[in-house]
């Protein structure tokens, strides 16, 4: 894996932060990567092209990995520990693990698209095959034994026959020793005892105690609080600033072309300060709304370019039909709305930068913020430290730009801290969109054609995977970009699983309308047009922990099944739900979800994933959608823009589909895609209408129940 | 009104010199360097900076360091600090968070509801935690580790 020795200079500049040790580089096959996530392909970056993780192996015992990911709640470090201490058979306490620091951590792209397991995964236990094996023989050197009648338990390598043992931490002392990876296999899955069983997370301690250090926890001495002239619309353009009664009231005033920015040692003084402030914006043309949106999409979007690879003949398909269902599905902007806003702590002196910033992306920072500062690339390293959720909103880092300029400006230490109004303001919005499907049956019942039309929220995972012999799928916008001018009136960008809670949405409450066109039972109709045995076996699964059964419901309650495949992993999820007909709410009463992410690494990880995936997808569902007007976001804090909240948690039950035949993947996102569907469904089962639009707020059910 | 506020804060005296409307979240942070007490929404609506005052959990984002005034402020600092808590042990056993960034809003209203009903039912835990929100969807961790603090003996 190891491709020529360029960037040697970049190498020897992270070996002389890392100390002196064992290193064993490792490179992902980034062209995997960005096969998932087409269209987050960054500016290339400079850096090493060969290596983009490295273990140590220290003096002091303790083995260390050097990765560019990012802690964002998922326990990445965790997962990442549990592979090195397996492979290495090291004590999992003995591994730390060192994320997502510009400086010491070799390039990554960004922390989304449930990539941490499958592209790390891989590499690091690799690596951590061959470290073992260096040591095996740096070992029976020392001991002067063969290598094959050694055994390593916690890091200490012992002779079978003599009983003479050493450890990794002897070994290395005083030794520098660098190693690039070779063949070394790595253990048999049947043999491990740390990976696939779950383990205390790493961040734990920290995170209960309060010592968990965020970005705007970093408060370095001479720290001036930024606080930025916000327009009150998109679009609206700055025509004046009146800054002195703020600068009156103590503050430090910035004004650089559009930024306008109040600056002072107390955060809060900062707040007031802003206040005083006396913008004036021209007003934006009017333009569409969060009610208008989906006609002007329509009219915006004429031209839809063909996804995937079409089969058969729809017209054919069209004319054999004995019964056709057509629906237009919908769904709201909806905000990424984590709990910590964007936020960047930036020091600037002697012509270099140092940026702490919450963010998904730091090494495409690293970039951005070379350019606004006028740097050379190597002069500025960002450090992402714990993220307090980002959930794709935090792949972009506006504010450690804003942060830099100004603490390049000012020559003191700036932070940058959104408030609740810019996090929904400045937010890039999971898109609106815009879904057609028209299907339709043969005379069997089976599924003969489907046509499908999408705009605006992308087409990931939109070609159906069910058996259909007359298939059409045509797309174009989505949260990737590639938008025509003005669709999306709002900045669009990748919410948790990008595309694909949309698309599985329409195409899953599409396939219950079509069961019971053909008078089956929804979970039914689905096997029978399943070609894949492992959707077949997740949704079996989650039917047995549900105990699914064909036929009615006692009154109220209803049940719904959905199913869909994020990269590469399968989920399916059902649902019991109770629908009060007088005020429209709709409470979940039970939730199943059954995942196949291949081989499970953490079983407790992966399980907190699915409940998180479940109880955030209770929100886009059931009442998330960001209101708008003429530019202006009219939701300015969780007073109107609803997240779940304890009271709406249903009982949730996750089930593992455990596959060690299978490598792992990420599971964050998969368990999330279906939870649209199979509210729309179970709904459908209580109370008989079928809500085409996301959010399904009372009004909306109210609306359906007395049409 | 600038003036000298004392108060107990995490068992010992503490008096700052500041002006007495600006909020105890920011004069925590700033003034006195405790950034366990987060930031999340500025008007009460999210729980993230929740305190403990005398006893009952308070949005500090939008509560006056004058309100505080010889009274005892306990913060997530203050907690841990002779060995984990009951309440702060529960929440690692369960690994009831994961980006951890509502965590000390969420232990420490789980601690003022353990001061009044030391063995809460789940509807109560419920009713409770309902105003302190979390995006992660940790929430099923979180009442199960509030069960498991009271059945503990809690506080």
């Amino acid at each position: 894996m190891v491709r020529g020795g360029v960037m040697d200079s970049s190498r020897r500049g992270f070996l002389a932060l890392a100390g002196p040790g064992l290193f064993v580089f490792f490179g992902v096959e980034r062209v995997s990567a960005y096969r998932q996530e087409p269209g987050r392909l960054p500016g290339r970056q400079a850096g090493p092209a060969d290596f983009n993780a490295y273990l140590r192996i220290g003096a002091d015992g303790r083995v260390t990995c050097f990765a560019g990911k990012v802690e964002l709640g998922q326990g990445a470090g965790t997962v990442l520990a549990q592979i090195l201490a397996e492979e290495l058979d090291v004590a999992y306490e003995s591994v730390d693990v060192v994320l997502s620091d510009t400086d010491v951590c070799p390039y990554d792209m960004g922390t989304f698209g449930s990539m941490n397991v499958p592209v790390l995964g891989p590499a690091l236990r690799a690596a951590g095959a061959e470290a073992r094996a260096v040591l095996l023989q740096m070992a029976a050197e020392h001991l002067a034994v063969p290598a094959d009648g050694l055994h390593v338990k916690d890091g200490v390598v012992t002779d079978g026959a003599s009983g003479k043992h050493i450890a990794y931490a002897q070994l290395v002392e005083g030794k520098r020793i660098e190693r690039h990876l070779a063949k070394v296999p790595p253990k048999p899955v049947k043999s491990y005892s740390v990976v696939g069983h779950s383990a205390a997370r790493k961040d734990a301690l920290e995170k209960v105690t309060g010592k968990a250090k965020f970005t705007g926890d970093f408060t370095p001495p001479g720290l001036l609080h930024a606080r930025l002239v916000k327009p009150p619309a998109h679009g609206a353009k700055l025509i004046a600033a009146d800054t002195g009664m703020a600068e009156k009231f103590g503050a430090q005033v910035v004004k650089q072309g559009d930024m306008v920015a109040v600056l002072h040692e107390r955060p809060d003084v900062a707040d007031e300060a802003l206040k005083l402030v006396k913008a004036q914006f021209d007003s934006p043309p009017p333009s569409v709304d969060d009610a208008s949106i989906f006609d002007h999409m329509l009219k915006t979007a004429p031209r839809r370019r063909p996804v995937g690879r079409p089969a058969g003949d729809i017209e054919q398909g069209e004319k054999q039909a004995v019964a056709i269902v057509e629906e237009t599905y919908l769904n709201s902007y909806v905000a990424h709305a984590p709990m910590e806003t964007h936020t960047a702590t930036a020091i600037v002196e002697n012509g270099k930068a140092t940026v702490w910033a919450s963010t998904q992306a730091p090494y495409m920072a690293k970039p951005m913020i070379a350019q606004a500062l006028g740097f050379p690339e190597e002069n500025v390293r960002i450090v992402a430290p714990y993220v307090g959720g980002g959930f794709g909103g935090k792949t972009a880092a506006p504010q450690a730009a804003t942060a830099a300029r100004l603490a390049k400006i000012t020559g003191r230490p700036v932070q940058v801290m959104w408030n609740r109004e810019e996090e929904f303001f400045f937010d890039t919005f999971r898109p609106a969109a815009v879904v057609k499907i028209r299907a339709g049956l043969n005379s069997a019942g089976k599924l003969l054609f489907w046509d499908s039309s999408l705009i605006g929220g992308g087409d990931r995972e939109a070609q159906p995977f069910y058996d259909i012999p007359n298939l059409r799928t045509v797309s174009v916008g989505g949260w990737q970009g590639g938008n025509p001018p003005g669709l999306h009136p709002l900045e669009v960008g990748a919410w948790r699983a990008p595309s694909v809670n949309t698309n599985t949405f329409a195409r899953e409450s599409h396939m219950d309308l079509l069961a019971a066109k053909a008078g089956v039972d929804p979970l039914e109709f689905r096997i029978d047009h399943l070609p894949d045995a492992r959707m077949r076996r997740v949704l079996e699964a989650a039917a047995k922990q549900f105990g699914w059964k064909a036929g009615k419901r006692p009154g109220g309650h209803g049940f719904g099944v959905a199913c869909g495949m994020y990269s590469g992993a399968y989920s399916a999820t059902m649902a019991e739900v109770e629908v009060n007909k007088t005020t429209g709410h709709v409470q979940v009463k039970r939730l199943v979800s059954a995942l196949d992410v291949g081989m499970t690494l953490n079983p407790d990880g992966m399980r907190q994933q699915m409940e998180g995936s479940i109880t955030m997808g209770l929100g886009y569902a059931l009442s998330e959608e960001v209101r708008f007007k003429d530019g202006a976001v009219l939701d300015r804090n969780f007073d109107t823009y609803s997240i779940p909240r304890f009271s709406w948690l249903p009982k949730i039950e996750t089930v593992l589909v455990d596959d060690p035949a299978n490598l792992p993947l990420g599971g964050g996102e998969p368990p999330i895609i279906t939870i649209g569907a199979v509210l729309a469904n179970a709904i459908y089962d209580a109370a008989g209408v079928r809500l085409l639009q996301l959010p399904m707020t009372p009004e909306r059910v109210l609306k359906a129940l007395k049409a | 009104m600038e003036r000298t506020v004392s108060f107990t804060l995490n068992g010992k005296p503490a008096s700052v010199k500041v002006d007495d409307e600006r909020m105890l979240l920011w004069v925590l942070r700033s003034d006195l360097g405790l950034t366990g007490t987060k930031f999340g929404c500025g008007e009460a609506l999210c729980g993230a900076c929740t305190i403990i005052v005398d006893k009952q959990a308070v949005r500090s984002c939008s509560t006056p360091v004058k309100d505080v005034a010889g009274k005892h402020v306990l913060t997530i600092e203050g907690l841990g600090a002779n060995g984990l808590h009951t309440i702060q042990e529960a929440f690692l056993t369960h690994n009831a968070f994961q980006c951890g960034f509502c965590t000390p809003g969420m232990i420490l209203t789980a601690y003022a509801l353990l001061l009044k009903t030391p063995k809460p039912t789940e509807e109560q835990i419920l009713r409770h935690m309902e105003d302190n929100l979390c995006r992660c969807g940790a929430h099923v961790r979180i009442v199960g580790a509030i069960r498991e603090a009271g059945v503990r003996g809690g506080v």
